[in-house]
């Protein structure tokens, strides 16, 4: 992907940075490294001022820059925000410290469905920062038929030839496919995996392009009329186009839950633990929530939430969706296998 | 760089400096180029013959498998090596695409230059400052404000079709020719430049005496002024062309990332791929093909100069 607006919000990243210094000598410090556009400023600044902490942080736009840099030996950041398949694979690379948030005073609000999970299971490194789904979006204005499948994307309707934003992410649009197909995921099945090649290839001709940070942007300007996209970012791009619906395919889709984690040898490990603590209180994850349009995993959140938010379809899939698909990391040589796939569709 | 430059003025700047003097003043130079540029190339060409790691990085073991997947694959059933044009294709596409853009800007830039050549010199550097003004801007936004302008609703589509002329809009945004747009735009003033600089100190009493000789003006052109400013046309082709090569904005923005480039071929490894090595050797391939591109052109250049006898 495509990771080119990211340079812009390295810069504003850059001043976040310059505001968030706090006029006082600040206690400690504290840095993260977050997504972009993924953090309410306000909250940064709250942060700070209670605990007289001075925060910095820097941004990517994948978990594969973010482990990258890592692997890179990019160091002197404190907390992270991995999605859920990344701390699985932070934890076994050995990036992250065990810091026991599990026994912080806040972790009693960890929402119960986000406990026992996979990749943490005793959330001895990790706790929840934001979850939601990743499927696609259609302009019902373009097409009125029904959207909740997968065909809209791979056999589209005449109306939506050429009108079709994919993201650029190797796992979200082989899973689509896999998922069109009714094959497993992290396949390596050498017969389902030609049929997906060939599913591929054919329904590229019917797309425009291909685009994760500018998946919003594609819809709201009417450029595509039918692209996948985050829930959280596809109620963003509806609040500037109205007609633009959130699709729950009954094939199946993707959920993640990005992770509040410390990286080994954090230079602030009792400021990230603090910063822990604080992002767990019901307060400051609906501020966050509010901001960034997904889901929180803390409850006693909604009386903090915008109104629209929380009536919100993106957030709210309705009771004969299914339920959203958590795909582990998949083994080397299915990801061997993805790459080919990928750059054969690309080439 | 090999480009040959158009000066002579070497020989001036070495006279009435000692060896340690001038080695004083190019230490600087050199420790930042060893520094940032060939111990970085020195990693990459290391990286490539090591192993892959699961998630990144690399097993210091030694392997030529980076090197191998660039032109072979394990089939899919048999597991044998099979050859595989896949990345030859990407490898073709950005060729074709820059030297398109190469091609485009000299058309645009040959006489732009000109025009500004002959004006009288006060007003030279007014124009040669007009080229620079886009640079004050960030590649990166220039780039999405011609996304913004040549999309379906932009405003390029809704003037055309305001007057009439189309009831439909030209689909511009997300094809090869919005990549090729977008190229010859962020590189343009690198062709001028250097051409700019070529005609100005070309002298202007040959075409006196070439229209004495009865030539005509394509005669003129083809024999006298090319020739004489092709120092500054080699270098600026090469300075558009190589960038363009290597550009991962336009194509990704502009073509709507359909189809990959060098430049993304090699930022995916170092993502979801997570194929170190491979991206190493893509990079180093791409250094290679670079490479003999200016030696060519620096022999070429070389022997051109020794056959007019300079």
């Amino acid at each position: 992907m495509s990771k080119k607006l990211v340079l812009m919000m390295a810069a504003s990243a850059c001043a976040l940075t310059l505001a968030t210094a706090p006029g006082a000598q600040a206690a400690g410090e504290l840095k993260i490294y977050n997504w972009f556009d993924y953090i309410p400023q306000d909250l940064l600044d709250k942060f700070a001022k209670e605990h007289d902490v001075k925060v910095t942080m820097d941004t990517y736009a994948s978990n594969e820059d973010l482990l990258a840099r890592l692997k890179a030996g990019v160091t002197g950041y404190d907390v992270a925000v991995p999605g859920e398949y990344m701390v699985a694979i932070m934890l076994q690379e050995g990036l992250l410290e065990k810091v026991e948030p599990n026994r912080l005073e806040n972790f009693k609000n960890v929402r119960e469905d986000m406990l026992g999970v996979y990749w943490d299971p005793n959330r001895e490194y990790s706790i929840p920062y934001q979850w939601g789904s990743t499927a696609f979006m259609v302009d019902t204005a373009v097409y009125g038929g029904d959207i909740n499948t997968w065909k809209v994307i791979f056999d589209p309707p005449a109306e939506l030839k050429g009108k079709i934003n994919m993201l650029k992410e190797v796992n979200e649009v082989l899973n689509a496919g896999l998922r069109y197909l009714g094959h497993p995921r992290c396949n390596e099945n050498p017969e389902q995996l030609k049929e997906l090649n060939d599913l591929l290839i054919e329904a590229k001709a019917n797309w425009l392009s291909f685009n994760s940070d500018g998946a919003k942007e594609v819809l709201v300007t009417g450029d595509a009329a039918a692209g996948q996209i985050y829930n959280g970012f596809g109620m963003r791009a509806r609040e500037e186009r109205a007609t633009l619906k959130y699709a729950y395919p009954k094939e199946g889709y993707t959920g993640w839950s990005d992770n509040i984690v410390v990286i080994k040898g954090a230079p602030n490990v009792e400021n990230a633990k603090l910063f822990m603590n604080f992002m767990m209180d019901p307060e400051n994850a609906a501020a966050l929530t509010n901001f960034a349009r997904y889901s929180a995993g803390i409850k006693g959140v909604e009386p903090f939430l915008d109104k629209a938010l929380v009536e919100a379809p993106e957030v709210n899939p309705p009771a004969d969706a299914p339920a959203a698909e958590f795909v582990p990391p998949c083994p080397e040589n299915v990801v061997l296998l993805y790459d080919k796939i990928w750059t054969n569709l690309l080439k | 760089m090999a480009v040959p430059l158009p000066a002579g003025s070497q020989q001036e700047t070495a006279a009435g400096l000692s060896g340690r003097d001038r080695l004083l003043l190019l230490a600087p130079a050199l420790l930042m180029i060893t520094v940032f540029l060939i111990l970085p190339l020195g990693f990459i060409l290391v990286y490539s013959f090591l192993t892959k790691g699961t998630y990144g990085g690399v097993i210091w073991e030694f392997s030529t498998a980076a090197y191998e997947q660039f032109l072979f694959e394990r089939d899919l059933f048999t597991d044998e090596l099979v050859f595989h044009a896949s990345y030859l294709q990407i490898y073709g596409r950005s060729i074709v695409q820059a030297l398109v853009a190469t091609t485009a800007s000299l058309i645009i830039g040959f006489p732009t230059a000109y025009y500004i050549a002959t004006r009288p010199p006060s007003q030279r550097n007014m124009w040669v400052f007009l080229i620079t003004v886009p640079y004050w801007v960030n590649l990166l936004i220039r780039t999405v404000s011609m996304l913004f302008i040549v999309r379906d609703e932009g405003p390029l589509n809704t003037a055309l079709m305001a007057t009439g002329l189309i009831d439909q809009p030209i689909r511009i945004a997300y094809t090869d020719f919005a990549i090729g747009l977008g190229l010859v735009y962020s590189y343009l003033p690198f062709m001028v430049l250097p051409i700019y600089a070529a005609i100005e100190r070309f002298d202007f009493r040959l075409l006196e005496a070439g229209h004495d000789l009865y030539a005509d003006r394509w005669t003129i052109l083809r024999q006298i002024v090319i020739p004489l400013t092709r120092p500054g046309i080699v270098a600026g082709c090469l300075l558009v062309f190589i960038p363009s090569l290597g550009s991962f904005i336009a194509p990704d923005l502009l073509g709507g990332g359909k189809n990959l480039m060098i430049g993304n071929t090699i930022a995916l490894q170092f993502q979801s791929s997570r194929n170190w090595p491979f991206g190493s050797a893509a990079a180093i391939i791409l250094l290679t093909l670079v490479l003999i591109v200016l030696v060519i052109f620096a022999r070429r250049a070389q022997q051109a100069a020794v056959a007019s006898g300079r």
